[in-house]
């Protein structure tokens, strides 16, 4: 424990005149003298000497103090970073330990973020993917400057662009270090974009959700025509769009937006840490599509096939919507997604057309 | 305090669509006059709804970097950014001369001033000239060059092609080129037919469209016969019939577009000290500088 920052004694001393009470330090100033409270004790009547002791033997309350009230922050950045280290819960000592020893670690998505103590009570924080938390820092491509995130984010490990941010699909190789609170939550912008704004709106219960019927109501231009797909015959439609777009395993979102107020979905919105507040766009646009595709009606259709070539089709398709179709081993022909099995039904089951069984799509084709 | 919004459309498919975008407004924060600087997207995000929560000022210039006003600058993005009362009479603009209105937005307290489109702003003059000095590598172009402004046309939109026509018009009465023309991708006078309506044997082609992608780096470079095959690339300048074409690509990336970006919010009432000069300077310099790479 170091002695107490002047520039931050001088800061109480000042603040103490129209009362401190902030995570269990009181500072008050009044014509009794001062008085100096920690959850360790009280002391009043003190001259400002007798207050400057006890705060060169307190300096972790000060500082905590400082660092969050003293400086000019908004108080979302507050938020969120009080969040991080549990400020709310967690006392100033215990805080202040745990910084000073292995660090204090958090997590936003994919995200591991490390706060450490720095100089005077100040944080340092350290931001990577969490799958590299073991990852000694010197072997990953190390930043400091926030804006670098952009293109970091912008391609995942397989090189495949990365339309949608909260997609659970975050590089790795790289890390944030040295990065005061300002410059983390700029980092944590440009990697997971108005996420924090949005946990702190609904934090504070003005999360302003737009549900499936009016986001889509709003749409104009080629995408007007996604209103036409709810015909008030119920909505198992969406629930299917937000099995398909909104599980945990395709955004880190969770979703909060429902078919329409006081009429949720029946699937699971998630557990993300961070809310979804109305369809995206990728949603908006799967779901013009769909609109047009859902527009048909079924046929029916004859197809001979063995038992297991329909257990095949259906293989292929989970692969496909788990995307695990390209980590299935060249030879590993028990499953039914390999593609040396799937050019086998290929050849045998497909005609020069590329049609299933010769089946024509239809009747004139 | 006072934050500046560049919105852009974005894409779902093409990486690169933002890059102009992240591009100037890197250049526009070094700048140092806005206590802010944000991007947002129609297809990327942080989306045109959830931007403006994203700030802290209280006062926003919000300038889209479109080539045209339309369904985008007249209806998507005052809607997305629930710019209450927006009408587009506030613009009064004949097609391409809007150039801001004051507003507030429905979900946070905040004075926006919307801003027209980059694509229509004088000062994108500057930048096409600019283009045909980087593509050229000679920051004296003109004397001995055509240059060729191509727009998509009016498919879409009609204001796309006033557009065009404003900026061939307003370069060609300043002399400096032996010919400037408008073409189109879509409409008479063609851009497929480019070697037919010049004399002048080396003509530069600046397309005005914010980011490279399909149209810029496949469609017209493949019409103009630049290439057989857009995969293969092509050479600056290509020989085409008798004629030199140096083809610049998007004049949206050209670095001197952060200053429309910037004149844009100046002309909205923003602070900007002297960050047109120090833009015009600073971009030019690096132009200079990928010229002679």
């Amino acid at each position: 424990m170091t002695d107490v920052n002047d520039e931050q004694l001088d800061a109480l001393l000042s603040a103490a005149a129209s009362g401190v009470d902030y995570d269990g330090l009181v500072a008050e100033h009044d014509v009794d003298g001062y008085r100096f409270e920690t959850p360790d004790g009280t002391h009043e009547e003190l001259t400002e000497a007798e207050f400057g002791e006890l705060a060169d033997r307190n300096p972790w309350f000060v500082s905590n103090w400082y660092y969050w009230r003293a400086r000019d922050r908004p108080d979302t950045e507050v938020a969120f970073l009080r969040y991080l280290e549990g400020a709310d819960d967690r006392p100033v000592t215990d805080r202040y330990e745990t910084m000073a020893d292995d660090g204090i670690v958090a997590s936003w998505g994919q995200l591991r973020i490390d706060i450490a103590l720095g100089e005077d009570g100040h944080r340092v924080y350290t931001v990577r993917n969490e799958t590299e938390a073991d990852t000694a820092i010197e072997s990953l491509t190390v930043h400091t400057d926030p804006l670098e995130a952009r293109e970091l984010v912008k391609h995942d490990d397989r090189g495949r662009y990365r339309p949608l941010k909260t997609a659970p699909t975050l590089p790795t190789g790289w890390a944030f270090v040295d990065l005061d609170g300002r410059a983390l939550a700029e980092t944590v912008e440009y990697v997971y974009p108005a996420t924090i704004a949005n946990w702190h709106l609904e934090r504070r219960g003005e999360l302003d959700v737009d549900h499936w019927r009016e986001t889509m109501e709003r749409q104009s231009g080629i995408y007007s025509v996604i209103k036409t797909w709810d015909r008030g015959e119920g909505h198992e439609h969406v629930n299917w769009v937000a099995e398909a777009c909104c599980a945990d395993s395709q955004c880190l979102k969770r979703r909060e937006w429902e078919y329409e107020d006081g009429t949720p979905l029946e699937v699971d919105g998630g557990d993300g840490e961070f809310p979804c507040r109305e369809p995206c766009s990728l949603v908006v646009t799967a779901a013009r599509q769909w609109t047009k595709l859902e527009g048909e009606e079924t046929k029916r259709y004859e197809f001979e096939l063995t038992p297991s070539e329909k257990e095949q089709i259906e293989a292929i398709v989970d692969a496909v919507a788990d995307g695990e179709a390209e980590s299935i081993r060249e030879a590993d022909i028990y499953e039914g997604a390999n593609r040396y099995r799937a050019r086998f039904l290929r050849a045998k089951r497909f005609d020069e057309e590329g049609r299933l069984c010769g089946v024509p799509t239809d009747d004139g084709s | 305090m006072q934050a500046l919004v560049i919105v852009a459309h974005g894409s779902h498919l093409n990486p690169d669509a933002s890059t102009p975008t992240y591009d100037h407004a890197d250049t526009i924060r070094e700048a140092g006059v806005f206590d802010e600087v944000r991007t947002a997207f129609w297809k990327e995000e942080p989306s045109f709804r959830e931007v403006l929560r994203t700030v802290e000022s209280e006062e926003v210039y919000v300038v889209p970097l479109f080539i045209s006003e339309g369904y985008f600058t007249e209806e998507v993005i005052p809607r997305e950014l629930r710019l209450e009362g927006w009408d587009l009479e506030q613009w009064d603009s004949d097609g391409t001369s809007a150039t801001h209105a004051t507003l507030e937005a429905a979900d946070v307290d905040k004075t926006i001033h919307y801003c027209g489109p980059v694509g229509t702003h004088d000062a994108m003059s500057d930048v096409i000239v600019r283009r045909a000095e980087t593509v050229t590598g000679d920051s004296e172009a003109g004397e001995g060059f055509a240059l060729a402004v191509v727009g998509h046309g009016t498919e879409r939109n009609e204001n796309s092609a006033k557009a065009v026509h404003l900026h061939a018009d307003r370069i060609a009465e300043t002399g400096r080129f032996d010919e400037v023309k408008a073409l189109f991708m879509d409409e008479d006078p063609e851009i497929d037919d480019v070697t037919d309506f010049f004399e002048t044997t080396d003509i530069v082609v600046v397309p005005l469209f914010i980011a490279d992608g399909y149209h810029t780096q496949e469609d017209i470079p493949e019409d103009m016969g630049l290439t057989d095959d857009y995969r293969t690339g092509w050479e600056t300048p290509a020989e085409v019939d008798g004629h030199r074409i140096w083809y610049a690509g998007a004049v949206g990336t050209e670095g001197l577009t952060a200053d429309v970006v910037i004149e844009r919010a100046a002309d909205a009432g923003a602070d900007v000290g002297d960050a047109i000069e120090t833009v015009r300077h600073r971009t030019r310099s690096d132009a200079n500088a990928s010229a002679g790479d």
